[in-house]
C-alpha cells in the first residue's frame, strides 16, 4: 500500500504524488463501493460450502423468497435516505399494504388500487409537510406508523384476509435458469440504478441530497424534489406489500414491522450513508440480500434461530466496522 | 482598452445596511466588456457584498443596477443575473460532492436534457477545463468528494465557463487562486486574459497584489463599504495600491507606553500554527495582549480553536469569546444569565446544586461591569442587540476564572461605542495579569495589543512588537506580493 | 421587546399542555360514564404511565443533546434487563438486591456499547443504537427462553402494590422525576446537556466537555430502560421478550409531546408525565366510547404529528 501523501499549498506537487494519492483514493472508492458485494459473496460461499444442496434452483428460491419484498422496502427507503431523512413508518405502512391487498384489493379490486393509489399520495404529501415546515422527518413518520397500523388493524383486526389469486400466481412465476425471486431482484436494482444514479432526474434527485443549499441557488425547487422522491418510495412501499402478501397469501397487521429496521439496515449494508445523498441502488439490493441471506446462513451452521437477529446487527457492525476501516485508508483532501 | 463600448452593468449610488452596519455606501462602478476589473480592499471593505449583490444572492437597499441601459434593482435574483449572462465563482464551494463532475455540469446547465447527456456534459467540461488548464487529469466520472480542493475549485471555475445555449458577458471569481498552486493559477489568469480579449467581462478578487496588477485592466480600490480609487492597473504600483487601501488618518491611541512583559518570566502560551513550516510559534506572555492580523481566513480562528482544544484536554483553564455569535457563541433558547454562568458553573455550586442566587449575582455583577441594557438578565439572550449579546460573551469568558482569553474576532457587526466600553474593560483585566490573545480583522484594534503576529495562508508570517507595529507593515505582510 | 419575553413566559411552562390536554380526556371519560370508575382509572393510568415515564425520561435526556441523537435500544434492553432481572432473582426475595445489580449493570454496558459504536465506527446514534438492540434482541431471546420465572413476592409487592390508590411504584417515579428535573436544570451536567443541543460547536468552545456528555447520556438512558425492564417484569408477573415493543415509540411520544423540542437544547420533565398520562387516558377514553384499536392507534399518530406540526413554527432552523 502507498502511504498516501498530503499535498502541500502552492507548491506544484510532484507527478508521481499526485498518481499514488489518487491510487489511494481509488482503491478505497472502489473497495467501499466493493464492500457490499464482497459481503454478500463471502457469505454465499459459506452457505454452498456449509450445505452444497442449497446450490440448486430450488435451494436459491427457498432462501430468497422473502428477499424480494425486504429488498424492494430497502429501496423505498433509500430514497428517503437520499435527502437526508429517514422513514420510521416504513414497516407499518407495507403492513398497512398487505392487508388492503388481503381484504380490499380481493374484494373491490377498483377501491383497493384506489387505496394503493392514495397511499402513495398521501406519501407525496408527507414529503411537502416535511419540507416545507422544516419538520423532523424521524418524528413525523414515527406518528405515521400508529396510523398505519391503525388503519391496518380496522381492515384486520385479526390476522386472515386472503391475496387476491393474480398476486399469488404472479410472485410464484417460475422462471428459467433463474429463480423468480433472483431474477426481481437483479431487474429492480438495475432499473433504480438507471434512474437514480444515471438519469438526469437521478441526479438532481441526489444533488439536493448532496447541496441542498447550492441546488435552490442554481434554481432547483427542493419542494418538488422532496414530494417525488417521498411518493417514488411510497411506490416501493406499495409493491413491498403486494409482493409480501402475495408469498404468504394471507395478511397480518403487525407482519412487516421488523421491516423498517432491516431496510435501514439494508440501505448502510449497502454502503448507503446517512446523510450527503450518498446511496448505491444495487448496493441497497446487496445489503437486503444478505440480512436475508444471514439468516439461512446461521440455520444451515445449527446456530438457534434465537440468534438470528443478533447476527444480523453483529453483520452490520462488522460491515460498518470494515468502512470506517476502509475510510481511514482514504486520503481526505485537505 | 476601449473606452467607447457600452457597459454591461452600470452600479449607480448603489448601498447596502445589515442592521446598524452599512456594508455598501454609494457605490459607483462600471463593468465593461472586454476588460478584467481587479476589486481590492482589506477585510470588511465591502468587496463580497458588492460582489453577491451583481450575482443576485443579495440585493441592494438603493441605487440603481443598470443593465442594457434599464434599472433591474427592483426584482433582480440569481436567475435574472443567469439570464443577463453573470456566473459566480464563490469561495464557498457550490458543487455537490456526492455527485461526478460531469453530473454536477448537467445541474446548472439546463440546456442538457437530450439522451446521452452524461457524455455530453462531461465531453463540455472536459473542453473547458483542457481550454483553461491543459493536463488537469480529472476525468468527467470522478466525484467531486474524492477530488482534492485544487482540482474541485478548477471543476468549479470551469463549470462558471461552461455554457449551452446560454449566453454568457461576465464571470466573477472570487479569490478563484486561493487553493490552486502557482502553476495552476497561472494558467487560470491567462485564461481570463484570452476571456477578456475575446469580448468577455472578468471580475477578479485576490489578495495576491502581482496577481491584481498583471491580469486586471482597471483596480478598484475599496475601503468601508466605498470604492476610494479605480484607476488603469498600469497606474497602480505594489505601494501604491497598500497605500490606497490603508484608512486615511493616522491612529491616534498612542498615549500608552508600549513597556514589553516578555522578560525573565516563560510564556503562558507557547503555539504552533498547524501548518508552520518555519517554527515560528505564537506566544503570549502574563497580562499580554497579543493580537492575531491578516486577512481573514488565514488560519488565526483555527490557531484559537486548537489552542482551546488542546488547553481543555490538559485540564487547563481557559475561555474564548467567539466571534460569530450565530454558529459560535450564543446559546439561542436561554437567558441572557443563563449564556453568562456556563462557562463557570462548577464555581457556582451549592452542595450537588446550581445555587440559583450566586447565578443571579453573577448575572447582575457583569451586567453592571458590562453595562448590558436591559430590564431583565432573565430575559431570552435574543431580546438583546448584537452588540449586547457580543457583552454577554465577553461576560461569559470574563467571569470564568480562567487566566487565559482567547478572542475570535469579537467585534465583528459591532457599534463604535459598544467596542470603546469593552476596550477599556479588555485593558483592565490585562492589567490585573489575564492574558488575552486577539484575532481582530479591524486594524485599529490593532494598536490595543501589545504583541502582533500577522497571518497568512496559515502561518503566522510577521511578528511585531507594538512599538514597531504600522499600518503599512500589516497590509504589506498580509497580501502576498508576488505569485509565491 | 416584548413578543420574545412573553413566548418565553409560555415556553417556559409548555407541559401545561399535556396536563391540560390529560385532565380533559379524564373529564370527558368520566363524563361518558357518569363518574364511575373514576379511582380504578386514575390508580391504573398512573401504574402505566410510570413505565412510559421511566423510558422518556433517558430519551429525553437522549433527544435533548441535538438532531440525530436518538435511543433505538430500549425496547431490547427492557426485554433483555426483564429476563436478566428476573433469573437472577429466582423468585427469592433474598435475591432482589443482586437482581437489581445486575440489571443496573446491564444498563451501564449497554449505554457504554451504544457510545462506544457510535464513537469508534463514526456512525449516526440511531444506527449504532439499532444495531445494538438486534445483539440485545437476540441475547434476550437466548437468555429468556427458559421458563417464565415468576418474581419475588416482595419485588411483586412493590411493583404492583398501592398506598391510598396511589400505586407505590407512580410514587416513587414521580420522586425519581423530581431528581430528573433538578438533574436537568441545575446540575452541570444538566446544563451541558442543554447547550450542546442548542449549539454544539459553541458549547465546546464554551468549555464544555462535548463527548463525557454524550457517554454518560446513553449510559444514562439505557439504565433507565433496564430499571424500567425488571420493574415492568416485577408488574406483569414474569419476563416476556414482546414487553419491551410498545416503548420504542412511546418513549419518543411522550418525549415530545411533552414539551421537549425534537431538534434538541429545549426539555423538560413535568411534560413527561402529562404526555404519559394523556396517552393512556386517550386510550381508555376510546376503550370507554367503544372505539376500535385501529381508531386508537390513528387518533395517537395524528396527534403526534399535529403536535410537532404545531410547535415547529417556534424555532426555525438556522438557514445557511
Amino acid at each position: 500500500m502507498n502511504a498516501p501523501q498530503p499535498m502541500t499549498l502552492k507548491k506544484p506537487p510532484a507527478a508521481n504524488t499526485v498518481d499514488r494519492a489518487a491510487g489511494g483514493v481509488n482503491r478505497a472508492r472502489w473497495l467501499r463501493n466493493a464492500l457490499p458485494g464482497i459481503s454478500l459473496v463471502v457469505l454465499l460461499a459459506t452457505i454452498f460450502i456449509m450445505q452444497p444442496r442449497a446450490m440448486s434452483y430450488m435451494g436459491m428460491n427457498l432462501m430468497l423468497n422473502l428477499a424480494v419484498p425486504i429488498a424492494l422496502a430497502t429501496i423505498a427507503q433509500m430514497l428517503i435516505i437520499t435527502v437526508n431523512d429517514l422513514d420510521l413508518s416504513l414497516g407499518s405502512f407495507i403492513s398497512f399494504v398487505a392487508c388492503v391487498a388481503a381484504t380490499l384489493l380481493n374484494d373491490h379490486p377498483l377501491l383497493g388500487c384506489l387505496v394503493l393509489l392514495g397511499c402513495i399520495g398521501v406519501y407525496a404529501l408527507l414529503g411537502a409537510l416535511i419540507h416545507s415546515r422544516r419538520l423532523p422527518a424521524i418524528v413525523v413518520t414515527l406518528g405515521m406508523s400508529f396510523i398505519w397500523v391503525g388503519g391496518a388493524v380496522l381492515l384486520l383486526p385479526a390476522p386472515g384476509g386472503s391475496a387476491p389469486q393474480w398476486l399469488q400466481a404472479l410472485v410464484k412465476i417460475k422462471t428459467p435458469v433463474l429463480p423468480f425471486a433472483i431474477v426481481v431482484c437483479v431487474v429492480l436494482a438495475v432499473a433504480v440504478h438507471l434512474f437514480l444514479m444515471r438519469s438526469r432526474f437521478g441526479v438532481v434527485l441526489r444533488g439536493a441530497g448532496g447541496n441542498p443549499l447550492a441546488m435552490a441557488k442554481a434554481g432547483w425547487s427542493l419542494l418538488r424534489i422532496k414530494v417525488t422522491l417521498y411518493a417514488l418510495a411510497g411506490g416501493f412501499g406499495v409493491l413491498s406489500g403486494l409482493f409480501l402478501v402475495g408469498l404468504t397469501t394471507s395478511a397480518d397487521a403487525n407482519m412487516a414491522l421488523r421491516y423498517t429496521l432491516l431496510s435501514i439496515a439494508g440501505v448502510i449494508l449497502g454502503g448507503g450513508e446517512f446523510t450527503g445523498g450518498r446511496v448505491s441502488p444495487i448496493g441497497a439490493v446487496l445489503g437486503a440480500l444478505t440480512l436475508v441471506l444471514a439468516g439461512s446462513l446461521l440455520s444451515f451452521i445449527r446456530i438457534s434461530p434465537d440468534w438470528q437477529i443478533g447476527a444480523q446487527g453483529a453483520i452490520l457492525i462488522l460491515v460498518l466496522a470494515l468502512r470506517t476501516a476502509v475510510n481511514r485508508l482514504e486520503v481526505r483532501p485537505v | 482598452m476601449t473606452v467607447t463600448q457600452a457597459a454591461l452593468v452600470d452600479l449607480k449610488g448603489v448601498g447596502k445596511r445589515f442592521g446598524a452596519v452599512r456594508a455598501l455606501n454609494d457605490v459607483d462602478l462600471t463593468f465593461r466588456p472586454g476588460e478584467c476589473l481587479g476589486l481590492i480592499g482589506h477585510n470588511g471593505a465591502g468587496k463580497s457584498t458588492l460582489m453577491h449583490i451583481l450575482a443576485g444572492t443579495l440585493s441592494a437597499d438603493s441605487g440603481t443596477v443598470l443593465m442594457g441601459g434599464a434599472d433591474v434593482r427592483n426584482g433582480y435574483s440569481v436567475q435574472v443575473a443567469r439570464q443577463h449572462g453573470i456566473r459566480c465563482v464563490f469561495q464557498e464551494l457550490s458543487l455537490c460532492p456526492n455527485l461526478t463532475v460531469a453530473e454536477n455540469t448537467r445541474l446548472t446547465c439546463p440546456g442538457l436534457r437530450d439522451f446521452g447527456w452524461r457524455r455530453k456534459a462531461g465531453a463540455l467540461i472536459v473542453a473547458t477545463l483542457d481550454s483553461i488548464f491543459p493536463d488537469h487529469r480529472i476525468s468527467p466520472g470522478e466525484v467531486v468528494a474524492d477530488l482534492p480542493i485544487a482540482q474541485r475549485q478548477m471543476v468549479e471555475i470551469a463549470r462558471a465557463f461552461t455554457c449551452v445555449d446560454e449566453h454568457l458577458a461576465l464571470v466573477i471569481l472570487d479569490e478563484p487562486t486561493s487553493s490552486l498552486d502557482a502553476r495552476v493559477a497561472g494558467q487560470l489568469l491567462h485564461h481570463v486574459r484570452r476571456y477578456v480579449e475575446s469580448g468577455g467581462c472578468v471580475v477578479l478578487i485576490s489578495h495576491i497584489l502581482g496577481e491584481m496588477l498583471a491580469t486586471c485592466d482597471r483596480i478598484a480600490v475599496m475601503s468601508d463599504g466605498c470604492v476610494v480609487e479605480v484607476r488603469g492597473a498600469s497606474a497602480f504600483t505594489h505601494a501604491s495600491l497598500v497605500e490606497c487601501m490603508g484608512t486615511v488618518s493616522k491612529p491616534q491611541d498612542q498615549d500608552r507606553v508600549f513597556v514589553s512583559r516578555r522578560d525573565g518570566q516563560p510564556p503562558v502560551v507557547e503555539q504552533l500554527p498547524a501548518r508552520q513550516q518555519n517554527g515560528q510559534a505564537v506566544a503570549a506572555w502574563p497580562g499580554e495582549i497579543v493580537g492575531l492580523a491578516g486577512l481573514a481566513g488565514q488560519g488565526q480562528s483555527q490557531l484559537l480553536v486548537q489552542l482551546l482544544r488542546e488547553r481543555i484536554a490538559s485540564g487547563k483553564r481557559v475561555a474564548m469569546v467567539a466571534g460569530d455569535r450565530q454558529t459560535d457563541g450564543v446559546f439561542s433558547l436561554w437567558s441572557i444569565a443563563e449564556n453568562i454562568s456556563i462557562s463557570s458553573l462548577a464555581a457556582l455550586r451549592h452542595g450537588l446544586l446550581i445555587d440559583p442566587q450566586a447565578e443571579q449575582a453573577m448575572a447582575a455583577k457583569w451586567q453592571q461591569r458590562m453595562n448590558i441594557r436591559t430590564p431583565d438578565m432573565n430575559n431570552p439572550i435574543l431580546s438583546l442587540s448584537g452588540g449586547n449579546q457580543q457583552k454577554a460573551l465577553f461576560a461569559r469568558a470574563l467571569a470564568s476564572d480562567s487566566e487565559l482569553i482567547l478572542m475570535d474576532d469579537p467585534m465583528r457587526g459591532v457599534d463604535v461605542g459598544t467596542k470603546r466600553e469593552v476596550y477599556a474593560i479588555i485593558k483592565e483585566e490585562a492589567a490585573r495579569g489575564r492574558t488575552f490573545i486577539w484575532y481582530s480583522t479591524e486594524l485599529e484594534e490593532l494598536n490595543h495589543c501589545d504583541h502582533i503576529y500577522v497571518f497568512r495562508n496559515g502561518q503566522a508570517v510577521a511578528d511585531l512588537p507594538r512599538n514597531e507595529l504600522s499600518e503599512a507593515q500589516i497590509l504589506r505582510s498580509s497580501f502576498q506580493e508576488e505569485v509565491a | 421587546m416584548n413578543l420574545p419575553i412573553a413566548l418565553n413566559r409560555i415556553r417556559s411552562k409548555p407541559w401545561l399542555w399535556s396536563f391540560l390536554a390529560a385532565l380533559l380526556v379524564w373529564l370527558a371519560t368520566l363524563g361518558f360514564t357518569g363518574g364511575e370508575g373514576a379511582a380504578a382509572l386514575t390508580s391504573s393510568a398512573l401504574s402505566f404511565s410510570a413505565f412510559f415515564v421511566i423510558v422518556g425520561v433517558g430519551q429525553m435526556f437522549v433527544i435533548t443533546t441535538g438532531p440525530g441523537n436518538i435511543d433505538l435500544s430500549i425496547p431490547a434492553n427492557i426485554a433483555l434487563s426483564a429476563a436478566v432481572g428476573m433469573k437472577l432473582m429466582d423468585s427469592q426475595n433474598s435475591l432482589i438486591a443482586l437482581g437489581l445489580a445486575g440489571v443496573l449493570g446491564i444498563g451501564v454496558l449497554v449505554g457504554c456499547a451504544n457510545y462506544g459504536l457510535i464513537r469508534l465506527l463514526r456512525i449516526p446514534p440511531i444506527i449504532a443504537t439499532l444495531s445494538a438492540s438486534f445483539l440485545l434482541q437476540s441475547m434476550a431471546i437466548a437468555y429468556g427462553r427458559s421458563v417464565r420465572i415468576a418474581p419475588p413476592e416482595l419485588f411483586y409487592q412493590f411493583s404492583t402494590g398501592r398506598w391510598l390508590g396511589i400505586p407505590y411504584l407512580a410514587l416513587a417515579v414521580a420522586l425519581f422525576t423530581v431528581l430528573a428535573g433538578y438533574l436537568l436544570t441545575r446540575t452541570r451536567y444538566g446544563r451541558w446537556t442543554l447547550a450542546i443541543g442548542q449549539n454544539m460547536r459553541a458549547a465546546e468552545l464554551a468549555g464544555v466537555r462535548v463527548e463525557r456528555v454524550r457517554w454518560a447520556t446513553y449510559v444514562l438512558s439505557a439504565v433507565f430502560a433496564s430499571v424500567c425492564g425488571v420493574l415492568l417484569a416485577g408488574f406483569s408477573g414474569g419476563a416476556s421478550l414482546s414487553m419491551g415493543e410498545e416503548y420504542l415509540l412511546a418513549s419518543i411520544a411522550v418525549v415530545v409531546i411533552g414539551g421537549t423540542s425534537v431538534a434538541g437544547g429545549f426539555s423538560n420533565v413535568p411534560g413527561l408525565w402529562g404526555a404519559a398520562l394523556f396517552l393512556y387516558l386517550l386510550v381508555s377514553m376510546l376503550n370507554t366510547f367503544g372505539a376500535s384499536a385501529g381508531v386508537r392507534l390513528i387518533l395517537t399518530g395524528v396527534i403526534i404529528i399535529a403536535v410537532i406540526a404545531a410547535v415547529s413554527g417556534r424555532k426555525t432552523l438556522r438557514s445557511l
